[in-house]
């Protein structure tokens, strides 16, 4: 998933949670018997369908098939045994994992503070957290590998690149927490939890993270999906992630790579797929609806 | 449910009463100023052991910081908050064992009706089978035995501030401090909820400190009521005092219904104004000679009105109220209400010619109100 589409995802997330009218308010519920779409609606829902299926059918297509263009899964059976495959994908996932929680360490409490206590900061927030799609990662990562140079200890690591995700990674969890916190009374909770003898982590974990799972779920999926889609900076700072393993080994083995691609792909809907079901599940076993 | 079905519950109101014991509290001259705003002002209020005070008062007056100073969300410039004679103005918020309940809905949404109300229990490292009983014993108190389960989203807002109720309750609190929770409520569950609150707070005898802007609230509700404005206490009395003896015009005018009558000081003593041709005395202290004319403050039922030709007052606006009907009268420049029963309303029409006589010995009076210069 590029940074694009994360951006998509995201706003088409958002947009999904807070149902409202271009004047902010509540969008009356949607009549059950749905309008039968005009002719031209239906040719620009074809044409957008197209622009997106056809890509994605193109590469499914070459990737199931052998080298003499026939139908096979030996791309697929050969994936594990592609030489550096399996170090990149473990390289990618610690990369994951340790971006995930600085990010979480950092974010969660910032934002939860500047709606608390810096109301008027939030806009600066927003200013500040839209930089890192501003700039360009190549920019961003040359700069990042001059400043740190002269410390051997942090250029020569794999994680200089999670430290560098977490900046990436930063408008996407900004805008999903702060939508999550928006959604909450939360002055008003933070009280009622003091009040009743909760100190401010304990606050933190039992009444303000629990409120903030869908945010924290989404937060959570695009920083795993910007970590492992993200080449510029990896190749720059010559690091074999998995962006990097399909950009190297496309020339030797396009079927394998686009199958690998593919395989990528369909992962990580996987993991939204259970993702958005298991909140789902969490919901209705609450009785809330969507 | 009704006020006597919450007191049906002996069982969860011992359980209570044994561990939540009124605790005295004495805010002794706060201040403290926003910017340019002076939210309170030597703010003093002697709360007792058990008793149920309502700070009341127009928006802005501070009663909600008065209060919020007590939970320990705010702290004054000046002053101190005494507690069963311990100072606390220092303490944070989880550590003074109030128990608050809010104007919004501040039930945790992630948590069941009993989990909300176990939630301090929890924190104070209780046995989760303890923890439990007792959440249910206090949903049972409120009348919500039924909902333990519920979520939030699952409850009413009158059931919502109950479990809220409930779990300030829970952690038997020396001070139950209610910041306007029945302002989001429609009037029907707000009156009810009321009693209920009401009934539960004098059967644990637990120290109730309860901001309301809403008079009726404070004087069906409270022992005493505290009246504030820009920060001050205007007065301290029983609802019956405060209504019949208001020490200021302010509280006149802010608790019940008051018309201004402008009046003439009249005797040697200067203590005397004449009102409706006759010469009343001055409901306590006259104020200074030099403080210029007064005005006369009027309840309706101060004012008895009958039916004259002749009379100068004019009835110019009519309004049902149930058992009473009220009336207000116009004359030259002053316009003055008076209730008359609803069966006798139609003796008087829009328009009829009547003639006021004041039914009270005395008046309370204070300096004119000039009126404001536009343009």
């Amino acid at each position: 998933m590029t940074q694009a589409e994360i951006g998509d995802y995201f706003l088409a997330h958002e947009m999904t949670t807070k149902p409202v009218t271009t004047n902010g308010e509540p969008r009356a519920p949607r009549s059950r018997t749905r309008r039968r779409p005009r002719f031209g609606r239906g040719v620009v829902l074809v044409l957008a369908a197209m622009y997106f299926l056809i890509p994605l059918y193109a590469a499914l297509d070459f990737s199931l098939k052998n080298i003499q263009g026939h139908f096979s899964l030996s791309p697929l059976t050969q994936i594990a045994a592609q030489p550096g495959f399996a170090a990149a994908v473990g390289l990618s996932f610690r990369l994951s994992v340790v971006t995930l929680v600085i990010e979480m360490l950092l974010m969660v409490p910032t934002v939860i503070y500047v709606h608390l206590r810096l109301p008027r900061f939030r806009r600066i927030m927003e200013v500040i957290t839209i930089l890192p799609i501003v700039i360009p990662p190549i920019v961003l990562i040359l700069g990042v590998l001059q400043a740190v140079r002269p410390y051997q200890w942090i250029s020569s690591s794999p994680y200089l690149l999670a430290v560098v995700y977490v900046v990436l990674a930063m408008p996407f969890v900004y805008r999903s927490l702060d939508s999550g916190l928006g959604a909450l009374d939360l002055k008003t909770l933070v009280e009622a939890s003091r009040s009743l003898g909760s100190g401010w982590i304990s606050t933190m974990w039992r009444v303000l993270v629990p409120n903030l799972r869908t945010a924290l779920l989404s937060a959570s999926v695009l920083t795993l999906a910007l970590v492992f889609g993200e080449f510029t900076m990896a190749q720059l700072d010559l690091w074999t992630t998995v962006p990097v393993w399909i950009y190297n080994s496309s020339s030797n083995n396009p079927h394998v790579v686009t199958a690998v691609a593919m395989m990528f792909l369909i992962a990580m809907w996987l993991v939204l797929t259970i993702i958005v079901s298991l909140d789902r599940t969490h919901r209705r076993g609450k009785g809330q609806s969507n | 449910m009704t006020s006597n079905d919450v007191l049906d519950t002996d069982r969860s109101v011992k359980a209570l009463a044994t561990t939540t014991a009124g605790a005295p509290v004495l805010l002794d001259g706060l201040s403290r100023v926003y910017g340019a705003t002076r939210a309170l002002d030597q703010f003093s209020l002697d709360v007792h052991p058990g008793e149920f005070v309502a700070l009341l008062g127009p928006s802005g007056c501070g009663k909600t910081t008065a209060l919020r100073m007590v939970a320990g969300f705010d702290r004054p410039d000046t002053g101190q908050i005494l507690v069963d004679g311990v100072d606390v103005s220092r303490v944070p918020a989880q550590k003074r064992d109030m128990g608050m309940v809010f104007q919004s809905y501040s039930l945790f949404p992630n948590m069941s009706a009993r989990d909300n109300v176990a939630f301090g229990l929890r924190l104070r490292h209780q046995r989760s089978g303890l923890r439990r009983q007792r959440a249910s014993e206090l949903l049972e108190l409120v009348g919500l035995a039924e909902h333990t389960a519920k979520y939030p989203h699952q409850l009413s807002g009158g059931q919502q501030q109950r479990v809220a109720l409930a779990r300030a309750l829970a952690i038997e609190p020396r001070v139950l401090l209610l910041d306007e929770p029945l302002s989001a409520l429609d009037a029907k569950v707000r009156a009810e909820l009321r009693d209920q609150i009401r009934a539960l707070q004098q059967r644990l005898a637990i120290t109730t400190l309860f901001v309301t802007h809403d008079q009726e609230e404070a004087l069906s509700m409270a022992d005493r009521v505290c009246v504030m404005s820009r920060g001050r206490v205007e007065q301290i009395a029983s609802p019956a005092e405060l209504y019949a003896q208001p020490s200021t015009a302010f509280v006149a005018e802010f608790v019940g219904v008051s018309s201004r009558v402008p009046v003439n000081r009249h005797g040697d003593q200067g203590d005397h104004v004449e009102l409706f041709s006759r010469d009343v005395a001055i409901r306590g202290d006259a104020p200074a000679a030099n403080a210029g004319p007064l005005d006369a403050l009027l309840r309706p039922e101060d004012v008895t009105v009958r039916v004259d030709e002749s009379g100068a007052g004019v009835v110019q606006h009519r309004s049902f109220l149930g058992a009473t009907s009220r009336l207000e009268v116009g004359f030259a420049d002053v316009v003055i209400k008076t209730d008359v029963r609803s069966s006798d309303a139609e003796l008087f029409e829009l328009g009829t010619r009547v003639t006021l006589d004041l039914a009270a010995h005395d008046v309370l009076v204070t300096p004119r109100r000039m009126p404001s210069v536009q343009g």
